[in-house]
């Protein structure tokens, strides 16, 4: 483990109720500066409630969430501070259907940061190549594969030099051949050391970049871990069961 | 691959004769319906051609033809309409050598400027140049925006946003002497204060209609009550009489000594009323953008009005073309109904025409005169309307 041990993110005995449903039950974690959790569960566990509760995309009804230092409150100026820290990657990409791909990933750096054009989009260019599609600059993501768009996701997120990134499921809308680019291009993110909170079930990716893993059941953390501990000696019934069922299907 | 040079099957080839067999001869029915359709066209173009060539008497149209496109507008100063007129045919030029398509695009410039030299010489005196000077720059326009860079294209673009207020500051004026001395609207009619109405009709009602749908899904509850108010009870009443109220109530509301001419009233009631059916047409368009769009704006911190102005109206409005342009074209034609609170737009100038004591009974030349107008310009919005959509790609993205 790479990480130095400074918590950037802490959420405290968070709760979260739609209407009736109460879809968290006191999540607690904290996540040290470079680490890489991955976080799992059933389907309706609250996983993605969870990582949307740490960019203010769902609000919290009760219990702390401090990102790097900054209090998660009702106050819109913090929270948009918190979203220019975090980049995010949706399952269904989320891609802006009007603008080409170069406008995608610069967008966010001109208008919030105020860059400059140039500097943008010189920026967004090195991002894409990094992923792998400079190519693909100016085509609009309708003529782009599943793969290559969730690419463009991940350097569309990158673009504002987050400090955070979450992904909620990058590959569960992907067909299978189209998986690995995109995990490839997650595992060489999660190299240089920054900074990630994952949903997926691609245990491959737990096995090769997770620092930590987080079972999530019925809007609780059941149990939590590093690989090692998660795949070769869980404690709990429930953790073992789930486990069982996606890796032998 | 021996595909690349197959042809299709020869049936499949277009003869006339192949043709019409295979679209209105291929069965029994449809040679029933083939021949039916082309009896009753027939019968009524014959009708109509004989009518238009030998029976009607358009001399009426001759003599009144500049009251019917102008109004009473001074003749001294119609060289502004007719700048006007320039700049708008040089900018048509510009965008249709940019966005039309191909040859057909060319063809239809040529078209135009065809017509605008027939017409040339049809009239006489100054008229005829300037419908020379407007072909010139029609053609000049599409000559000089071949290849036209991104540049080029929003400098046309918003050549289209300011032209409508050029036109209408060029044609009121200001002030007393000078060399623009303003021309009341009292003296504005025929087929020129339509336009107006239209023009200030659709570029005042578009971006209130735009707040209007952005408040109506406010959270601040004032903002949301007072827009669904209004949305909802404009769209409750006919039109006409909302055009009466102006006329009669907006008096009441100003101060006394403060007069707004009555064309400015009909100005305001027709942009409230188009404002409230766009915002519910605005408000349909921002439905159809899918909540993960919202949250990917928000998430790279685009503030709620960037996400707005930047993510979600561009494709709204963009989804909603084809309806808004509808909603243009009716307003266009609904402007007509000025007439009844006795302004003189085309149906409106009809009217005083027909009171002629030299034209009684004249009613179908004219009739049939302005309704040709009402089409010919409603028909180029709808194609305009459908190049805009094939260029920015709607549907298809
Ligand atoms: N906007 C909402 N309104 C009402 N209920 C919701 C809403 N969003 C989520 N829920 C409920 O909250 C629970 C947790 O949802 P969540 O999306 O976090 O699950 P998840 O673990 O991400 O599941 P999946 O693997 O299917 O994505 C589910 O039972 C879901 O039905
Ligand atoms: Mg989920």
């Amino acid at each position: 483990m790479t990480a130095d041990k400074k918590p950037i993110i802490i959420a405290k005995d968070v709760h979260k109720w739609f209407g009736d449903f109460h879809a968290l039950r006191g999540v607690s974690m904290e996540v040290n500066q470079g680490e890489v959790i991955v976080i799992f569960g059933p389907s309706g566990s609250g996983k993605s409630t969870f990582i949307r509760t740490i960019n203010h995309l769902e609000e919290h009804q009760q219990g702390d969430i401090v990102v790097d230092g900054i209090e998660l409150s009702h106050d819109v100026r913090n929270i948009e501070k918190i979203r220019e820290e975090t980049g995010m990657v949706f399952q269904q990409f989320n891609l802006f259907p009007h603008l080409t791909v170069l406008q995608n990933v610069s967008l966010a750096p001109i208008w919030v940061k105020k860059w400059d054009k140039p500097r943008a989009e010189a920026k967004a260019m090195e991002l894409l190549k990094r992923v792998g599609i400079p190519e693909q600059a100016n085509k609009y993501p309708g003529q782009l594969s599943g793969g290559q768009q969730q690419r463009v996701a991940i350097a569309r997120a990158l673009a504002m030099e987050p400090k955070i990134m979450l992904f909620d499921e990058p590959t569960s809308a992907l067909d299978p051949e189209m998986i690995k680019e995109v995990l490839d291009a997650m595992i060489e993110l999660a190299k240089t050391g920054m900074t990630m909170l994952v949903v997926t079930h691609e245990m491959g990716f737990a096995r090769a970049v997770a620092d930590r893993m987080f079972f999530f059941d019925k809007g609780e953390i059941v149990e939590s871990g590093t690989p090692e501990q998660i795949f070769k000696s869980p404690k709990e019934d429930r953790t073992k069961l789930f486990l069982s069922q996606i890796l032998h299907h | 691959m021996s595909e690349a040079i197959m042809k299709p099957p020869l049936a499949e080839r277009q003869t006339l004769l192949g043709w019409l067999r295979k679209n209105l001869f291929n069965s029994w029915s449809n040679a029933i319906l083939t021949v039916a359709a082309a009896w009753l066209t027939f019968v009524t173009l014959r009708g109509l051609i004989t009518w238009v060539f030998t029976e009607a008497d358009w001399a009426v149209i001759q003599t009144n033809l500049r009251l019917i496109l102008l109004g009473q507008y001074p003749i001294a100063q119609v060289w502004r309409i007719w700048v006007s007129m320039l700049l708008l045919s040089f900018l048509i030029g510009n965008s249709l050598s940019i966005w039309g398509k191909g040859k057909t695009s060319t063809r239809f410039t040529i078209g135009l400027v065809a017509l605008l030299v027939a017409l040339a010489f049809v009239v006489s005196g100054p008229s005829r140049t300037w419908l020379l000077a407007m072909g010139a720059l029609l053609a000049a326009g599409w000559w000089l925006a071949r290849g036209a860079g991104k540049a080029m294209r929003s400098v046309v673009g918003i050549g289209w946003v300011i032209w409508p207020l050029i036109f209408i500051l060029l044609l009121r004026g200001f002030g007393d002497g000078g060399p623009l001395p303003q021309v009341g609207t009292n003296l504005w009619g025929g087929l020129m204060l339509t336009f107006m109405l239209t023009i200030v009709g659709i570029v005042f009602s578009f971006p209130i209609g735009v707040l209007l749908a952005l408040g109506r899904q406010s959270d601040l509850r004032i903002v949301r009550w007072f827009c669904i108010t209004f949305i909802e009870v404009v769209r409750g009443v006919p039109l006409i009489t909302i055009l009466f109220m102006a006329q009669l109530m907006l008096p009441l509301f100003l101060p006394s000594g403060v007069t707004i001419d009555r064309v400015l009233r009909a100005m305001v009631g027709i942009t409230l009323f188009s404002a409230a059916y766009l915002a519910e047409n605005v408000r349909g368009g921002l439905q159809a953008i899918p909540k993960g769009q919202y949250e990917a704006a928000y998430a790279l911190g685009l503030s709620t009005t960037l996400s707005m102005g930047l993510i979600i109206l561009p494709q709204a409005l963009r989804l909603i073309i084809p309806i808004l342009v509808g909603q243009f074209i009716a307003l266009f034609k609904d402007t007509a109904l000025v007439a009844i609170v006795g302004l003189f737009d085309l149906v409106g100038i009809a009217r005083t025409v027909l009171a002629q004591p030299a034209f009684l009974g004249t009613h179908r030349e004219v009739y049939a005169f302005i309704s040709l107008l009402y089409w010919v310009f409603s028909y180029a919005m709808s194609y305009v309307s459908i190049r805009l959509e094939d260029s920015l790609g709607v549907g298809k993205r």
